[in-house]
């Protein structure tokens, strides 16, 4: 089973990659961007084949490692094939 | 004072650590390295700078899970002083033993350079030996010094005290909350601070401003 883990800064934590990032799209002159923030991605393999399971492990891992909960939210997703 | 430094894998400042506290507190400090379950009976743990495990998913993140890190949480429970400097505090932050996030600076660039420090609570253990509100200089060497915390956090800190050490005279380098430097835990036993008093010690490093954090140490374990 596979897990989709996306971690992004909360509101409010100020991104300055996100910013550069921005800055440098402005300077490949694409017009109209309000603002740009920078996450991460993650995909976990799981031998877990109980999707009820593999969430809670999985929200485990984030909570624990994953993400930082001061500056950080997560979202995930379980992949049951 | 019995101190001890402990290792990671890509931890760089060891060596200008053990150096530092063999100088000042005039006893051997032992190295740790991260694989130990237990801690020898110290006065003192240091974590040092560097970047361990590469920085990967973030500053400190790994090392804060490693095997040697139940041990240091429970000696500092039992009231064993801890310091962590540049890495260290990012570790300690990540552990939970401190409060708080040490970001991306707000400038993106890593610096290294002097700054001047303002002594901002002079009644810690990490502290004593400066006078309140006194500056003095000191390195940081870091690309992830902008200390972060939510609103709440922050007027704790702050109410309580906690702050130990700020940025002064606009020298902030990194962007940090309140030009935060350094900080306490609540029961004033564990200090985190990105700069690196241990390279300002001898004459050789262009002064001795930071010899007095170590000294303000030895005293209060005395």
């Amino acid at each position: 089973m596979k897990a989709r883990i996306k971690v992004t800064l909360k509101n409010g934590v100020l991104d300055p990659q996100g910013k550069a990032i921005e800055g440098a799209l402005g300077s490949l002159g694409f017009s109209g961007i309000e603002s740009v923030r920078q996450g991460k991605f993650f995909e976990v393999e799981l031998a877990e084949t109980d999707p009820a399971k593999a969430r809670a492990a999985i929200d485990e891992m984030s909570k624990k490692l994953l993400a930082n909960t001061v500056i950080e939210n997560y979202a995930v997703e379980i992949d049951e094939q | 004072m019995k101190s001890g430094v402990v290792v990671f894998p890509g931890s760089n400042r060891e060596r200008d650590m053990l150096r530092a506290l063999d100088e000042i507190t005039g006893t051997r400090p032992v190295p740790i390295w991260h694989a130990e379950t237990e801690l020898p009976d110290l006065d003192l743990v240091v974590l040092c700078g560097g970047f361990s495990y590469g920085d990967y998913l973030r500053t400190g993140a790994i090392a804060a899970r490693g095997r040697i890190m139940p041990a240091i949480a429970k000696a500092a429970d039992k009231g064993v002083r801890v310091l962590g400097i540049c890495n260290g505090f990012q570790i300690l932050c990540e552990a939970g033993l401190l409060p708080g996030v040490l970001m991306r600076n707000a400038g993106l660039k890593f610096v290294c350079k002097e700054v001047k420090l303002e002594v901002a609570n002079a009644d810690t253990d990490f502290t004593r030996k400066y006078k309140q509100g006194e500056v003095w200089r000191c390195p940081v060497a870091h690309g992830d010094g902008n200390y972060f915390t939510d609103a709440e956090t922050l007027k704790r800190l702050e109410g309580e005290n906690r702050v130990g050490l700020r940025y002064a005279e606009g020298t902030n380098p990194n962007g940090s909350l309140n030009d935060i430097a350094g900080i306490l835990n609540e029961r004033g036993n564990v200090f985190g601070m990105m700069p690196h008093p241990e390279n300002m010690i001898e004459p050789l490093n262009g002064a001795t401003d930071g010899r007095a954090l170590f000294e303000s140490v030895l005293e209060a374990v005395a």
